[in-house]
């Protein structure tokens, strides 16, 4: 720059910085300037955030009803850059032993199920949109569907609304029947709002629709229908369902955080479907901790349903009704759980690229008791009047979970 | 003489006087500019995409962010937990919080 034109630029600047209306100027220019900063880093501070990247390694179990289910769980979640998240889960059950329904009518059995499940979540402004596509596969079922989610963020940041579509699709086989195939496809729509009540409170409302078509037996399971000929006075014949059901759920769930770092929650829950069940689930916990390293939950959990309109312990002929079904899971039942989880948690060192990581233990103890599901492996009974069917079930999972 | 000098030292009493009352001046615009910026500053942080005016400051949820009021805190355990109760039970869906609503989702 020449000389005399730097000149002039320092002139005019002095002149601006010495002159009274020159400073309220630039100090306006410079506060807009703060301003609009100040706004954005703030307004990005506000905004929806990725998942936190971890990883998960759990062992879990399910004991009850003559049956072990156990297995490990494996969830990798990793951001790329600022703006996406990406997720990988590998789980397995092993399955061994018989519930009530195998042995009245089939032989124990092993079998393994493993679900393989990708995602990604994508960050924009205020709006976190996921995706994810997961696979299961057992010796004699098929299945794989699609998720996709869209969550934005309204009113300050107040209000989260969630919308949710998922579709999947079932190939049912049958083991010892090479034959057998049938197929089932399934749509869920879910819509979720949470709410910031307080400072300390947020509630939260699910709705989620349940479309299926196709076939919905279980091919394994049975009727039982009064036949004087047998021995037993009764015989078994194949369930049939009807080839449709639509269903649709809503929860209301509530925090409230505690004076001294505890939260109590609480969450209730209605349910109907087009084949006449109609459910509803209660939920209470209370979290507490101690120190900064333990957190302890205990929970109560209480759900009941009332039968499926084709339900019947005991049809009086075979074939009687176009539609029936005497899976325990249609019929008239309640259930309660009680349960706790045990997490300690220890911080690694600011240098480490491991932020934090948690050793936790959940337990639930869940109680079922039959309106109208009878034993049939009580046999001093008459047919029709043996006592109704009821068993204790334990639900864990052990698990080390580490955040970067 | 005398009255060149008590000239002067009106003039120079004239310009303290000027001096001080920019001064003045200048601290008020300055005090206006800062209750602008005050301003402006609240109004972009309370909703620099709306207007609206949220009940709870994003500076008062610590307390809605931590972990323990979260419906789903350890996901893993959570979708075996569900897995677990709808293989067993005839209702479906709407399970858990829709997540989120404090930045911390």
């Amino acid at each position: 720059m020449p000389k005399v034109a730097l000149g002039a630029v320092v002139a005019v600047t002095r002149h601006k910085m010495t002159s009274p209306s020159g400073t309220v100027k630039q100090l306006i220019i410079r506060l807009i300037f703060a301003c609009i900063v100040l706004g954005l880093v703030t307004w990005q501070a506000f905004a929806a955030v990725l998942p936190q990247d971890r990883s998960d390694a759990m062992y879990h179990s399910y004991q009850g009803d003559g049956m072990s289910i156990d297995g490990p769980s494996i969830l990798l979640r990793k951001k790329i850059g600022n703006y996406a998240s990406v997720s990988a889960n590998y789980y397995v059950d092993t399955i061994s032993g018989a519930s009530i329904d195998v042995l009245a009518t089939a032989s124990p059995y092993v079998e393994e199920r493993i679900e393989n499940s990708v995602g990604v979540d994508f960050l924009h402004n205020k709006t976190l949109m996921s995706m994810n596509y997961t696979t299961s596969s057992e010796n004699d079922f098929e299945a794989e569907s699609i998720h996709l989610g869209v969550s934005q963020d309204f009113f300050g940041d107040l209000t989260t609304l969630t919308l949710g579509y998922s579709k999947g699709n079932d190939e049912v086989g049958k083991t010892g029947d090479d034959s057998f195939l049938e197929t089932a496809e399934r749509q869920n729509y879910r819509l979720g709002i949470t709410q910031i009540i307080t400072k300390s409170m947020i509630v939260g409302l699910s709705l989620e629709n349940v479309a299926d078509q196709g076939y919905l037996n279980n091919p394994y399971r049975s009727v039982r229908f009064l036949d004087a000929t047998s021995a037993r006075g009764y015989r078994f014949e194949t369930e049939v369902y009807p080839n449709t059901r639509r269903s649709n759920a809503a929860s209301l769930t509530a925090n409230y955080y505690l004076p001294y770092r505890s939260s109590v929650y609480g969450e209730a829950k209605v349910f109907s479907d087009s084949w006449g069940i109609e459910a509803n689930t209660f939920k209470l916990g209370y979290i507490h901790t101690f120190a900064e390293d333990w957190i302890v939950e205990l929970r109560a959990r209480r759900y009941q349903q009332d039968q499926a309109d084709f339900y019947q312990d005991l049809f009086t002929r075979s074939a009687e009704f176009n539609f029936r079904a005497r899976d325990k899971e249609m019929s008239t039942f309640n259930n309660l759980s009680l349960g706790f989880s045990v997490s300690y948690e220890f911080q690694f060192s600011a240098a480490n690229f491991f932020k934090k990581s948690t050793v936790n233990l959940d337990f639930d103890r869940v109680n079922f008791d039959y309106d109208n599901f009878r034993n049939v492996l009580v046999t001093d009974a008459l047919v029709g009047a043996e006592p109704f069917f009821q068993y204790s079930a334990n639900i864990t999972r052990f698990y080390v979970s580490i955040f970067y | 003489m005398k009255s060149i000098k008590s000239i002067k030292l009106i003039k120079s009493i004239k310009s303290i006087k000027v001096n001080k009352v920019n001064k003045v001046i200048q601290s008020r615009m300055l005090k206006a500019m800062k209750v602008t910026a005050a301003m402006m500053a609240l109004g972009l942080t309370s909703g620099c995409s709306s207007t609206f005016e949220p009940w709870v400051m994003p500076y008062e949820r610590e307390n809605l962010a931590d972990p323990i009021m979260s419906m789903n805190r350890n996901p893993v355990s959570m979708s075996f937990t569900h897995h677990a109760y709808q293989a067993r039970e005839g209702a479906r869906g709407a399970e858990g919080g829709a997540g989120g609503g404090c930045g911390c989702n």
